[in-house]
């Protein structure tokens, strides 16, 4: 069994992290019921005894005693780390495993990628390293940041090249959530776009999150709850994501509900390689069956049903409902529309009560209405996890490479070329070291590139299938 | 004459223990018909093919277990070892931390190098425990990495080190739709290199065995157990000790040997239940075949239909191609049960549509990337497909 390492970065990426920590603890408690460190909870926690002093108490397996999440916190802020570390989830974290500054990147992309990737380059490596040894076998980085801010945005893409020449065997998934148009940071369209050069050349996979459909799930699973018609509970000893009638709970925080997507993305998207079941999929997987060509490697994701997103008891659906919800446009974490574009390839992992042959069914149901590229006529990779997520009897995660991310590059593109072209805020960056017009034009033009790319598989759409002449062999 | 079973990747490893169940409950299950003395050599003879004794008198399969990461492997010893009626051997596993993820170079260039001294002194072993060894039968699928790739390795060392001993592979063949979107490129990788290495592919096709639970067993929501007790089923009653025509007295002495007296460059095997037994034969010209007659009945079975000539091809009698064995003992709870294994154009279907799909992928050079960073290149992808397209070719012309 591998372990993999999650370098939270920013704001957003370590108020998401902490969400994810804390889903991933009630998951593991849920199924370990004996109180054995065992491989699964390996693969995100370490077993340390906490008396000891230093370095020296990593216990390997037989009874829980204190653990400690594989993570690294960063962020040039302290305020969200210090809320961590004084909140109910404190001693899940290793507090050498944190750096921190105090003055913040300012949402400019340039100070968190070159003054502090600089200024923190040596201590970044030093913890990631830690981090790393006290792994048996490291299997994948998953970083989480902002593509809009500073910090996330910069240091969190400078980490990416780092962890390329440092660990080149360890994939390297990075969780990005995109600014909406509505963003109220007005250099978002510079720092995203800077931020996407170095996702294409550094990252192994990238899923791309906007605030804007994460609200919208939100707001659709408060319509379900409050609706009233579902005869839905509040379970007891619940961290409440949305509220029913006698029980209202307000949100800790406005994107606490937002943050327990993206945490069950992550808890879903990792469920087959730490947990059994019939057909298992480990995250080497993803990449070798949906990046095709190694530029190509960004995955809409959308969760379904959209109940297990919340602790609230509602009656199952038709499991066949399920399935066709992962492809609705309203249930992707991005705003886009997969069935109406192309995909190149398509996963879909069952946690749960379901069989092959439930898969099966589903997926003959589905194809006729959704359109593959020529040479990827079955381009479906499949997984089936026996254990549900907590409390729940079955849930899916369907990952595309689609054609569908086109449109949120395009508006990012344009969006930039708006502030660009007046050289608003420019000053701001080029007055940092290491920071030239060059950065900029490289960047559009590595954007430019991905949606050619796109754009030229988008052709092939409709076009009909013909197979290649074959190989002809004298007998 | 023992068996020595390798079980590679989740497929293999699940379908494995799926056999010595079935192998050892039908073993256990009531004689039926024949006499006591019969049903006693009966099972001494699947016990000693498949099972090694133990002091305290549980069987231990005769088997290597073999998985780039630990999941399946513990499922599968637990499950074994809570029958309580056999179990795997204690030290019988080569396990890793980080499995081949569904890339076949990764399994052949990567893990096969780096294990086989681990994985053949294994081997080795088990064989050593056997009184008088007749062969490999060794599991995994093609749609993978592991069972695919580190499995061609694997078969290739074993012709390298025993290269008297037959080995009959058991290749799963996945689902049409895929299980793994490069399932395509494993399984033409699989095929060509096995080719080469293996005497026997014994094949099953998911699609085919999904059916069988559907319309055949009418089974509402089918899990990969479900087929995997069917395979095992029919693997059972093909290894199963049986007569052959020329010695009615002794259990046949070599399980796997059918006798293949012609050697052409291949050697496929399409699965087929006990049930559609020569449906489709008259649309197929077959090489030989194999049936296998148990239960009620056997002696006075009328198999004539099997030794037309219209099935066979011009350079293969029937006399030399096709043979039946039977055996009275019943198999599992069936009063009589018939198997039929057959070397026949079958498969040409399967395959060509494999290699097309695989033909068209490659033509746009996707997912290659994946491959070439473990060494596989694009020259050993082109050898794969000419040397599948001669297999079809050869078949079309039978």
């Amino acid at each position: 069994m591998t372990q993999s390492v999650v370098v939270q970065v920013g704001q957003c990426g370590n108020q998401i992290g902490c969400c994810f920590w804390d889903l991933a603890l009630r998951e593991h408690a849920a199924v370990n019921q004996k109180g054995i460190y065992d491989e699964a909870i390996s693969s995100f926690f370490r077993n340390v005894d906490t008396r000891v002093v230093g370095d020296g108490g990593s216990i390997s397996k037989g009874k829980i005693c204190s653990l400690k999440a594989r993570a690294v916190l960063i962020d040039m802020e302290e305020g969200v780390v210090n809320e961590i570390l004084q909140g109910p989830l404190r001693d899940v974290f290793d507090t050498k495993q944190l750096i921190t500054d105090i003055s913040g990147s300012g949402n400019n992309w340039a100070v968190g990628h070159k003054v502090f990737g600089s200024l923190y380059q040596d201590q970044i490596l030093e913890k990631l390293r830690k981090s790393a040894e006290h792994c048996d076998c490291l299997q994948c980085f998953f970083i989480i940041h902002s593509m809009g801010g500073g910090t996330g945005s910069g240091l969190g893409t400078f980490l990416l090249k780092v962890l390329e020449d440092e660990f080149p065997e360890v994939y390297r998934f990075v969780t990005s959530i995109y600014p909406s148009g509505e963003d109220d940071v007005i250099t978002s369209p510079y720092n995203s776009m800077l931020a996407m050069k170095e996702l294409n050349e550094h990252a192994d996979c990238v899923l791309p999150i906007d605030n804007q459909s994460l609200f919208d799930i939100i707001s659709k699973i408060d319509l379900m709850v409050n609706s009233g018609k579902l005869g839905t509970t509040v379970k007891p000893n619940s961290l409440v994501t949305s509220s029913s009638g006698t029980l209202k709970k307000r949100h800790k925080k406005p994107f606490d509900a937002m943050n327990n997507i993206v945490a069950n993305l992550l808890l879903n998207l990792t469920s087959s390689a730490r947990f059994e079941g019939s057909l298992n999929m480990d995250l080497n997987e993803i990449s070798m069956n949906l990046v095709p060509f190694p530029q190509l490697h960004y995955l809409v994701s959308s969760l379904t049903p959209l109940y297990t997103l919340t602790d609230v008891n509602i009656p199952p659906r038709r499991l066949d409902q399920m399935f066709s919800d992962a492809f609705s446009k309203d249930h992707q974490l991005l705003q886009a529309d997969p069935k109406h574009s192309l995909y190149l390839a398509c996963a879909l992992m069952v946690r749960g009560n379901v069989q092959i042959s439930d898969l099966r069914r589903n997926i003959e149901r589905l194809k006729p209405s959704l359109q593959f590229v020529s040479w990827n006529q079955e381009g479906w990779k499949t997984s089936l996890c026996s254990v549900p997520p907590v409390g729940h009897s079955h849930s899916l995660l369907a990952l595309a490479n689609n054609t569908c991310v086109k449109p949120t590059f395009m508006e990012l593109k344009e969006r930039f070329m708006r502030l660009y072209k007046k050289k608003a805020h420019l000053h701001h960056y080029l007055q940092v070291e290491g920071v030239e017009k060059s950065c900029f034009t490289e960047a559009v033009s590595s954007l430019s590139a991905l949606i050619q790319e796109y754009d030229q598989l988008d052709t092939t759409k409709n076009m009909p299938v013909q197979d290649l002449p074959r190989l002809s062999i004298a007998m | 004459m023992s068996i020595v079973t390798v079980q590679l990747g989740q497929c293999g490893n699940q379908i494995g223990f799926e056999v010595f169940d079935a192998l050892l409950s039908d073993s256990h299950s009531s004689q039926g018909l024949c006499s006591k003395r019969e049903n006693e050599a009966y099972q001494a003879s699947c016990k000693e093919r498949f099972f090694s004794e133990e002091e305290n008198g549980v069987p231990i399969a005769r088997a290597v277990l073999v998985d780039m990461e630990p999941k399946v492997i513990n499922q599968t010893l637990s499950k074994a070892a809570q029958s309580g009626q056999w179990k795997y051997g204690q030290h019988a596993c080569f396990c890793q931390k980080q499995g081949s993820g569904n890339n076949w170079a990764y399994g052949y260039s990567v893990h096969g190098p780096r294990h086989e001294e681990s994985i053949m002194s294994l081997i080795r072993k088990e064989v050593e425990k056997c009184d008088s060894f007749s062969g490999f039968f060794i599991i995994m699928s093609m749609a993978g990495g592991t069972g695919s790739g580190l499995g061609a390795f694997v078969t290739q060392n074993l012709q390298d080190q025993y290269p008297n001993s037959l080995k009959m592979n058991h290749i799963i063949w996945p689902y049409g739709t895929g299980e793994v979107i490069v399932q395509n490129y494993n399984s033409i990788l699989t095929l060509s290199h096995l080719y080469r290495s293996s005497d026997a592919l014994l094949v099953h096709e998911n699609d085919a065995v999904h059916k069988i639970c559907a319309k055949l067993m009418n089974i509402k929501q089918i899990s990969f157990s479900d087929i995997n007790q069917v395979l095992a089923h029919q693997l059972g009653s093909v290894f199963q000790p049986t007569y052959s025509a020329e010695s009615s007295f002794h259990y046949r002495r070599n399980p796997l040997g059918i006798d293949w007296h012609v050697r052409p460059p291949l050697s496929g095997l399409p699965p087929l239940g006990k049930m559609s037994l020569n449906k489709d034969l008259h649309f197929n010209t077959s090489v030989a075949n194999l049936v296998i007659l148990r239960g009620k009945d056997v002696q006075s079975a009328d198999v004539e239909g099997f030794k037309d000539p219209a099935l066979y091809t011009s350079w293969l009698k029937p006399v030399n191609a096709f043979n039946v064995w039977k055996t009275q003992r019943a198999f599992s709870k069936y009063e009589k049960s018939a198997v039929l294994v057959s070397n026949s154009q079958f498969l040409v279907k399967p395959l060509d549509t494999i290699v097309g799909k695989a033909w068209n992928m490659f033509a746009s050079k996707a997912y290659i990337h994946q491959y070439t960073k473990f060494g596989i290149e694009e020259e050993d992808f082109l050898d794969s497909f000419t040397s599948l397209e001669q297999v079809v070719a050869s078949y079309c012309n039978l």
